[in-house]
């Protein structure tokens, strides 16, 4: 037989870790239609015939929040065979407030009983056989992180599976709520049997569903409501009037402290505590430093230095030129992927020109795009991983919660920005980890307006050339501002005027401090590699191989003129004469009230999403007045061969054919030479106009990289959409502020 | 008088939870139910929001929140 079993729980009552045990995480993650909400489906390691279904962790059935509605719905249309709901046994009486209201759905359930280790611990014991009559449901003991009891769990469940049986009517609520539910229950029948269904077929089923939907009505749930017939809803109504005058006002209220009172009873006959009281744990002690008053905010600091050095840092532990974990990683992929395009580029060198550039420039320098963020993705989002199952995660929002609430968002958004100025692709692969669509979805739009570490080289190449004069560090750090300072605004405007509605509370829990198994810490970093490279690749893929066609062909690729007049006979057209400079044309007017109006910086713009220090390398190849091979030769001659070397020079010998690339690469992104592309002021005339371009290219349109990332967190391509629109609109207003302004006052 | 008013480490035991609607349906839907004894265990910081010990594990809430609702000592 095939059975599907559902599993439900509280938050941090373990779901992850048995989900894990479970299906050995060989899983498929899709998303639920219209939510951006994780849908992870697994199969059974031990039986091939049965199916896990790991619902969204939720603290109640209510219809408040996307999760609980899934959750329910779940349960309650998709039927599974068997609900195994997770019990955290440390925090018992809240995780039982939703195995009661599973229970009411009157699916055949289990409640997996789990931390039994510390509980034993705490000295506490829970009367599991007890519980289970009570509840007339099993109740299994286990220990989710090292698979204790999991195989008799799995027996319980498959056997109430077979027996298909559902749970009793447990006495939870009072003689008024009790009629009105068998009031509604008996509309609810009456029109079962109006629409011809015989006797036989309203079975126990249909009885415990009508049951529940009753239950759900008393509570006033529009969900439920709204799906009955309009003589339904008029003859509920009465009814939910007249329960409420009984119930003070507020049935839901009622029926939440009646299910609450009914658990104090239960605990109350189960579970011997040890001690009274509240008693002071290891986990409180460490809680007393990490949000101290005086050193949470330092302690923070500290944690969030080295989550972002250990991702980024070329200075690992202030040690000069030690890469840390997630640079180190990133070059070594880097360096064996550049390897394999040059054995490539070898083997093919025999090719005609437009296929070799196709394999070396395109299809290489696509792939090498998705995979050379993979590194950084890995180590962020194992620390990520840490920080969440230890419990820091929750006290990161707790900490940072009265800041970011002035912005319209959640303390937790602190760390994909901050990862923004590292790099914006796991910046916003860590909005995964706010609780509320409306959290994610603004972090996600804000955070590529951080300067990202590809941004600098655009910086440093047009603060060199224009303000070699001026503070440089001061226009640098000024277009950090602006980047923190928009995300701001747009931040709050988006609040707003598009999530008006979308009020934001901070009822959370503080879960304990617990020690991260490196299982999951894996598992996380793995699943989110994985996840970029198969939801982002294709998007990343395609776009740099668009871009690539538009630089390298024109008109005459196909008519013949290139291949007459390139030497090699190939139909490749220079950059200045290709697609991608008609386009460049095309679009420049648009540009001009931003002071960039010509071609060229509007092809910079294109190439730079990319990647944005492509702009710099386009630009030095659309400005190639400047790097002649003379001035090449000049300006590389005040160098000896040690520095040469440094520079990239093989054998620290000057090679004129390398020239090119190195100065681009390496003395433009650094902002080492003053003289570099003067032609460009032909076009970029002012130094406002050089601000301006600056600050369009930190806000607009992100790499193709974080737009597939992007892509990935919206989940579908209309919301992406909106949301690149909003950051190109907000570059082109910011941009054309600072322009007109800056112009009028000069 | 109300949650908010209670300093660290004082206790009190809940009366009632402020208007109907999803933040009190939230909050009770946590264990914050009339009758049951609730600590404040610390206040965040930056001054908010506030920590607090409830059926034997620590909620978190703002002020604001914690405003709705009353308890007695």
């Amino acid at each position: 037989m095939n059975y599907t079993i559902a599993l439900a729980g509280n938050p941090n009552s373990g779901k992850t870790t048995l989900f894990n045990e479970l299906t050995g995480a060989k899983q498929h993650v899709g998303n639920w239609p219209g939510v951006t909400v994780d849908k992870k489906e697994g199969i059974y390691k031990k039986n091939k015939n049965i199916y896990i279904m790991d619902l969204p962790g939720t603290y109640s059935l209510s219809p408040y929040s996307e999760e609980e509605v899934i959750a329910r719905n779940y349960i309650v249309n998709d039927r599974p065979d068997v609900v195994i709901d997770i019990v955290d046994g440390t925090n018992i009486e809240r995780n039982l407030y939703l195995a009661l209201q599973i229970i009411e759905t009157g699916m055949p359930a289990v409640i997996a009983m789990n931390m039994m280790d510390e509980v034993e611990k705490s000295g506490n014991k829970i009367d599991c056989k007890k519980l289970s009559e009570l509840l007339g449901i099993p109740v299994v003991p286990i220990v989710a992180r090292n698979a204790r009891g999991v195989d008799e769990l799995m027996d319980a469940a498959v056997f109430a599976a077979e027996s298909y049986k559902t749970p009793k009517f447990l006495q939870v609520f009072d003689e008024n709520i009790n009629s009105a539910i068998d009031a509604i229950a008996d509309i609810l029948e009456y029109e079962h049997s109006e629409s011809g269904y015989s006797s036989a077929e309203i079975s126990e089923y249909s009885d415990s569903q009508n049951l529940w939907k009753a239950i759900k009505i008393v509570e006033n749930d529009q969900l439920v409501i709204d799906t009955l017939t309009e003589n339904q809803k008029i003859a509920v109504e009465k009814i939910i009037t007249e329960t409420e005058q009984y119930a003070d006002g507020d049935t839901e209220a009622k029926i939440a402290d009646l299910r609450y009172k009914f658990i104090s009873g239960l605990v109350k006959k189960t579970v011997i505590k040890s001690k009274t009281g509240h008693v002071e744990t290891r986990s409180d002690k460490l809680d007393k430093i990490l949000t101290n008053r005086i050193l949470a905010l330092p302690i923070f600091a500290v944690v969030m230095y080295i989550l972002f050095a250990c991702t980024f840092s070329e200075n690992f532990l202030f040690i000069d030129g030690l890469p840390s974990p997630g640079v180190w990683l990133a070059d070594v992929v880097e360096t064996a992927w550049g390897a394999l395009t040059d054995t490539v580029g070898e083997l093919i060198s025999g090719a005609s020109p437009v296929v070799y550039s196709l394999v070396v420039d395109g299809i290489f320098e696509g792939i090498g795009a998705v995979i050379g963020f993979l590194p950084l993705i890995l180590i962020l989002y194992m620390l990520i991983s840490i920080l969440e199952d230890c419990g820091y995660m929750a006290r990161i929002a707790f900490v940072m919660d009265r800041i970011f609430r002035k912005f319209g968002l959640s303390g937790k958004s602190f760390i994909p920005l901050l990862m923004g100025f590292g790099c914006g692709v796991p910046g916003i692969m860590a909005t995964r980890t706010l609780d509320t669509e409306k959290d994610r979805t603004i972090t996600t739009i804000v955070t590529t307006f951080m300067p990202c570490g590809a941004k600098i080289p655009i910086f440093a190449m047009f603060v060199s050339t224009f303000f070699a004069t001026g503070n440089k560090t001061l226009i640098t750090f000024s277009l950090y501002m602006l980047g923190i300072i928009v995300a701001i605004v747009v931040a709050l405007l988006l609040n707003k005027f598009v999530y008006k509605s979308g009020t934001s509370n901070f009822v959370m829990e503080l879960p304990r401090y617990r020690v991260p198994t490196f299982r999951s810490v894996i598992f996380h970093g793995w699943e989110k590699v994985k996840g970029f490279a198969v939801k982002a690749g294709t998007i990343i893929f395609l776009s740099t191989i668009l871009i690539w066609s538009l630089s390298n062909f024109n008109v005459d690729s196909f008519n013949g003129v290139n291949a007459a007049e390139n030497e090699d006979g190939s139909n490749l057209a220079e950059m200045d004469e290709s697609f991608l400079a008609s386009f460049g044309n095309a679009i420049a007017p648009v540009f001009k009230p931003l002071g960039f109006g010509e071609w060229k910086p509007a092809v910079g713009v294109v190439t730079g999403w990319i990647a944005k220090e492509m702009v710099v390398v386009t630009f030095a190849q659309l400005y190639d007045d400047d790097v002649t091979p003379e001035y090449l030769e000049g300006y590389f001659s005040k160098y000896d061969s040690v520095e040469l070397e440094e520079f990239g020079f093989e054998n620290g010998e000057y090679d004129p054919d390398e020239a090119f690339d190195i100065y681009s690469e390496v003395v433009l992104f650094e902002g080492a030479d003053e003289n570099a592309l003067h032609t460009m002021k032909q076009d970029i005339k002012t130094d406002i106009a050089a601000y301006s371009y600056m600050v369009f290219n930190l806000l607009c349109m992100p790499c193709f990289a974080a737009v597939g990332a992007m892509r990935r967190e919206l989940k579908t391509f209309r919301r992406t959409g909106g949301a690149v629109a909003i950051q190109m609109l907000t570059a082109y207003i910011v941009a054309f502020v600072i322009y007109q302004v800056g112009s009028f006052i000069a | 008088m109300t949650l908010r008013e209670l300093n660290p480490g004082q206790e009190g035991i809940v009366t009632s939870i402020g208007q109907k609607g999803p933040l009190k349906k939230r909050i009770m839907d946590m264990g914050v139910t009339p009758g049951i004894k609730i600590k404040v265990i610390k206040v965040a910081p930056l001054g908010d929001p506030i920590e607090v010990n409830i059926r034997g594990y620590e909620l978190s809430l703002r002020k604001t929140e914690a405003e709705n609702i009353t308890v007695k000592m």
